[in-house]
């Protein structure tokens, strides 16, 4: 089903107008002979006198009187296998390292389909991060969707890293693999990913798509959804437990921005296209868990905001879909706080079924909605103790601001490498919660408070 | 007469959900098309020259030019009749469970199932018999759907009216024969218990009537603050995270309707998947019997195609008149809202219409409008007489958390109730993080009077002073900011403390918490009285010298902070408490 044309009209930005074609595909794979050289690209908008392709590099050094365009009567497709982990490939799925791609077991569209919500099966298995601010109040359970809001140069990938390395499910060992996918980032950033895959033994677990600040802009449309292709055949048929890390999805959003200026389409908010939601729905909605099978996807999408505003449309729209979120903060990290998240805009939606007694512990939900309070009152009285002194707190508010300092100290704060167990953080947030005289402790049903709060079991 | 004739095209052009086709002048506006080999469902949305413009409800990868396109010469319509309650669709009412026995874990296009189980028997009862004259809206008979829900069989509402020739009473599928009418004309009728009707049409009824009962729905800040009533509307803006689809979830599991249908629309799968796995868990507190069996779920999610997110809250609200028809109380939840008003704006800049603002189409206000005003108590068709409602309750998600964005300022015009989600209260995990002071219900006279009548004779009162001392409460705070505690009076800071005793011992209400999730009224009245006593008394003893440390370290104030802990069969043990706090401050 292979069709060739010479009649490129026009060519703007990523498109290319082809006419005289008469029975493109919506979504059909293109070939773009430039002459010298093949590229690829993707038919966008099809009539019966035209098509419109985007392609997926710059077409830089294509001449419509020598251009061709060839359609090739089916979609952009990739090769599936197992053999796929510990591979590297860029941004549309072709091999980097090397080595010729495996044979396929099958072959499936990238764009995959759309889980039946009949079919999915709740998320409930808490994820030990080891780390406090995760685990202890915003915890990660395995089918979450949770990206990291950050702020560029705010440590969002060691924290990421950390996650990868320090992930466990306790009390079970099951197949896993990571899927990685750079959309965007420097040598050095995927360079250190790469590392610590090593380092933990994970690399020949792991499939690495690599799309660089320099490779082209519009191939970043395509690599999340290989890399989720990859990722739900290695769940959902191999049963692995998958983890993905989608970063920077600021850049896959820029591309998208890209093609929609080139199309002179209405723009949304910020020049971003408004069907972006749906886009991105299609890309975060492919995590989760499905009745019956034994694998899942887990996603940790990384962002920078821009200009750390989080009501700009790419966290904005991310937050809309994703099942949380995980905030960083410039000033903690200006206060040398590592990890500096910043736990009040922070959220994990799915903790409520993945906590609690025989998951981990029967006050995890109790206790963090008291820590989550009592930080929130305690920065509060922080800020009135700036402005108008010691002598306008109530002894009570001071209370909540030495809370907030320790808090800051020894709950969120912790090494790079320190994995901490469930127990622990919680403990630590216990020994926080003394500061305070027991009457400001509402959050938490009487019989909680007795076991845990008036005992001194956990102080030892 | 309608002509139903099915007409085929080919297709000219395809951009995203939108497919252009020729050769279909003989088809008319809103007409169901089936577009592509595999059938796709869409829907004439405007007709240009020899052109016909289609929405499409599934994704159109994969379409070329000169595929063909039938137009079935019928509108987008739901079917309706038993079988509907603990149901699953998507937004076009295709039954997900359907679709997954038939096709497994992922959704195919083209996919098609009936929306009602065409061989299950459902007993039929007649309630009319032979020589009766029966019209449109007529109950002849009913269905024991569910342990406690009667399924009222009706004369379709664009049935003709006539004479009962024949009634069976005996076990039935909704497709066969139940009832003979034999018209004015002389003609034969055959009623089914299967009806169809078009989403985008209201059915109809006899008059409209005000709404006066409130919807209890258990949520403390909502009925004694900011109450719904049934027939009402009402509207929950937020910034994501802020608790929308929970409160959502805390309405539908708790309002005291009969039936409720919900509406996924353009969010999260697994958020349908919670309630699909959660509700027939869940006892209806009212009847005692699972949640689900009371619900309808409609299911499109964020990754679903968009159009057919745009149909999704029609098919919503398309059952709910349905089950309203009958006589029963329906609330219809639709989750977002936006999600429905972006879906549009897609559409409308495919099709190149002059964007108005943010781009959003010039009539969102007036088709959001006209959805909210399907809401209402109503008079409805047929005999007997019976009175039914629908309460329409919307999420709004605004971008960045701006309430002046277009969608939450049309919905403000036309919904009665706004309670207004703040991301700061979220992140304190104030919840439902509904903002006291921003928030309203044009309700709260006609829902004060019924609750001095059914609950008791001060509790209007008590609301009002509730309110005023959080109005005040925000005002002292603001001199506090300035200049700090000291420079309140005594009686001012016992009013801080109460505030803060209403928020935290009151307002705030946990959805995870097995007690804590649904306050009966009777309860939400003797916990607000409780504060608003402690109040009283302190005030009062305050003037007489009492020292203020004493009177703000009071042992009762922790049983005030345990109330909500109290378990609905215990409540007496909240009438104990006024006689805690008059000993606690017996005068020495
Ligand atoms: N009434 C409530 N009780 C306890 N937690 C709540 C309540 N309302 C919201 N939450 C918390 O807030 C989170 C976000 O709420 P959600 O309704 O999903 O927000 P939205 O739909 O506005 O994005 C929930 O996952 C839950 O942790
Ligand atoms: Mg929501």
């Amino acid at each position: 089903m292979y069709r060739e044309f010479k009649s490129i009209r026009d060519i703007v930005g990523p498109l290319i107008f082809v006419e005289g074609v008469s029975d493109a595909r919506l979504g059909e794979l293109v070939e773009i002979d430039y002459g010298h050289k093949v590229g690829l690209g993707t038919v966008l908008e099809t009539s019966s006198e035209y098509a419109l392709v985007q392609s997926f590099e710059s077409p830089q050094g294509l001449s419509p009187k020598v251009g061709k365009v060839r359609f090739r009567g089916k979609n952009l497709k990739i090769e599936l296998s197992e053999e796929l982990l510990g591979r590297a490939l860029n941004g549309l799925g072709q091999p980097i390292d090397g080595a010729p791609l495996p044979p396929g077991e099958e072959e499936r569209d990238i764009n995959g389909g759309v889980i039946n919500p009949f079919s999915r099966d709740y998320p409930t298995d808490f994820i030990q991060t080891g780390i406090s601010a995760i685990d202890g109040l915003n915890p990660l359970v395995r089918g979450q969707k949770l990206p990291i809001f950050s702020g560029s140069g705010l440590p969002h990938q060691r924290i990421a890293a950390q996650i990868a390395r320090q992930a466990t499910v306790r009390g079970v060992q099951e197949p896993f693999a990571v899927v990685f996918a750079a959309m965007g980032i420097t040598f050095e950033e995927a360079s250190f990913f790469i590392n610590v895959f090593e380092e933990t033994g994970a690399l020949s677990r792991a499939v690495l798509l690599i799309n660089l600040a320099n490779d082209p802009p519009i191939e970043r449309i395509m690599t999340p959804r290989i890399a989720l292709t990859i990722a739900e055949f290695l769940a959902f048929e191999k049963d692995m437990h998958v983890l993905v890390i989608l970063t920077d999805m600021t850049y896959y959003c820029e591309a998208l921005r890209e093609v929609s200026a080139a199309r002179r389409e209405v723009p949304g908010r910020r020049g971003y296209p408004g069907y972006m939601y749906t886009d991105l729905a299609t890309i975060y909605e492919r995590a989760g868990r499905i009745k019956g099978k034994k694998g899942s996807i887990t996603q940790i999408p990384i962002l920078t905001m821009p200009e750390d505003d989080k009501t700009h449309p790419i966290p904005d729209l991310t937050g809309y879909i994703t099942e949380g979120q995980i905030v960083l903060s410039r000033e903690l990290h200006r206060k040398g706080i590592y990890p500096p998240i910043d736990i009040l805009p922070s959220l994990s939606r799915l903790k409520e079924k993945g906590i609690g007694e025989g998951k981990t512990r029967k006050d995890h939900s109790p206790l963090s909605n008291q820590l989550f309070s009592a930080y929130a009152r305690g920065i509060e009285a922080r800020e009135l103790l700036v402005v108008l002194g010691e002598a306008a707190l109530t002894d009570v508010d001071k209370a909540y601001v030495k809370f907030a300092e320790e808090f800051e100290k020894s709950f969120i704060s912790q090494g790079e490498y320190e994995s901490r167990s469930i127990e622990q953080t919680l403990d630590i947030g216990w020994n926080l919660l003394r500061i305070l005289p027991e009457s400001e402790i509402k959050r938490i049903p009487p019989d909680i408070l007795n076991e845990f709060f008036n005992s001194d079991k956990s102080e030892n | 007469m309608r002509s139903n004739e099915v007409v085929v095209g080919s297709i000219k052009r395809v951009s995203g959900p939108l497919v252009v086709a020729e050769g279909l002048s003989g088809a008319k506006m809103f007409d169901l098309v089936k577009v592509g080999d595999e059938g796709l469902v869409g829907e004439i949305i405007e007709m240009r020259s020899e052109l016909a413009f289609i929405q499409v409800y599934e994704t159109t990868d994969g379409l070329k030019p000169g595929d063909k396109v039938v137009s079935t010469g019928k509108p987008l319509s739901v079917e309706l009749g038993p079988g509907l309650l603990g149901t699953i669709y998507d937004g076009v009412e295709r039954p997900l469970k359907s679709l997954e026995e038939k096709w497994g874990h992922f959704i195919i296009r083209g996919a098609e199932a009936p929306a009602l189980d065409r061989k299950k028997k459902w007993h039929f009862m007649p309630k009319v018999k032979p020589g009766d004259e029966v019209e449109p809206g007529d109950i002849i008979g009913e269905v024991q759907e569910t342990i406690n829900f009667v399924h009222r069989i009706m004369i379709p509402p664009n049935a003709p009216s006539g004479v009962v020739e024949e009634i069976y009473e005996g076990g039935f599928s909704v497709e066969e024969t139940i009832c003979v009418i034999r018209t004015k004309g002389g003609e034969k009728f055959e009623v089914k218990m299967l009806q169809e009707w078009p989403v985008r049409i209201p059915r109809p009824f006899k008059s409209k009537l005000m709404p006066s009962e409130p919807l209890v729905c258990g949520q403390r800040v909502i009925d004694t603050f900011f109450p719904l009533v049934k027939g009402g509307t009402a509207c929950i803006p937020g910034p994501f995270g802020s608790g929308k689809t929970v409160t959502q979830h805390q309405l539908a599991k708790w309002s005291n309707s009969d039936i409720v249908v919900f509406v996924g629309c353009g969010e999260r799968g697994n958020e349908m998947t919670d309630v699909l796995l959660e509700f027939p868990t869940l006892e209806d507190p009212y009847t005692g019997r699972p949640l689900m069996e009371r619900t309808v779920l409609i299911a499109n999610t964020s990754n679903m195609p968009v159009a057919a997110r745009e149909a999704s809250i029609y098919t919503g609200i398309a059952i709910a008149e349905y089950f309203r028809d009958m006589g029963y109380d329906v609330t219809l939840q639709a989750d977002s809202t936006s999600r429905w008003a972006e879906a549009l704006r897609e559409i409308s800049g495919r099709l190149e219409e002059m964007p108005g603002e943010e781009g959003y189409p010039a009539y969102l206000t007036s088709r959001l409008a006209a959805f909210y005003e399907r809401a209402g108590v109503v008079q409805c068709l047929g005999k007997p007489e019976r009175k039914g409602s629908i309460t329409a309750i919307g999420s709004v998600s605004p971008p960045g958390g701006d309430l002046s964005e277009p969608v939450v300022q049309a919905t403000l015009r036309v919904v009665k109730v706004f309670w207004a989600l703040e991301d700061r209260l979220a992140y304190e995990r104030h919840f439902p993080a509904i903002n006291w002071l921003n928030s309203y219900s044009l309700y709260l006279n006609r829902v004060a009077s019924y609750y001095d009548r059914e609950v008791a004779s001060d509790f209007s009162e008590l609301i009002k002073e509730g309110m005023s001392i959080l109005q005040k409460e925000d005002e002292l705070k603001e001199i506090v900011r300035l200049v700090g505690i000291e420079a309140l009076s005594g009686e001012e800071r016992i009013l801080l403390e109460t505030a803060r005793s209403i928020r935290e011992d009151f307002l705030q209400q946990n959805a995870f918490h097995s007690v804590d999730s649904f306050t009966s009224l009777k309860k939400q009245y003797l916990m607000l009285k409780n504060i608003i006593s402690f109040y009283r008394y302190a005030v009062e003893e305050f003037r007489h010298g009492l020292d203020l440390e004493t009177i703000l370290n009071s042992p009762v104030r922790v049983e005030i902070s345990r109330m909500k802990f109290v378990p609905e069969s215990e409540i007496e043990t909240l009438e104990k408490i006024e006689e805690s706090i008059r000993s606690n401050f017996k005068r020495k």
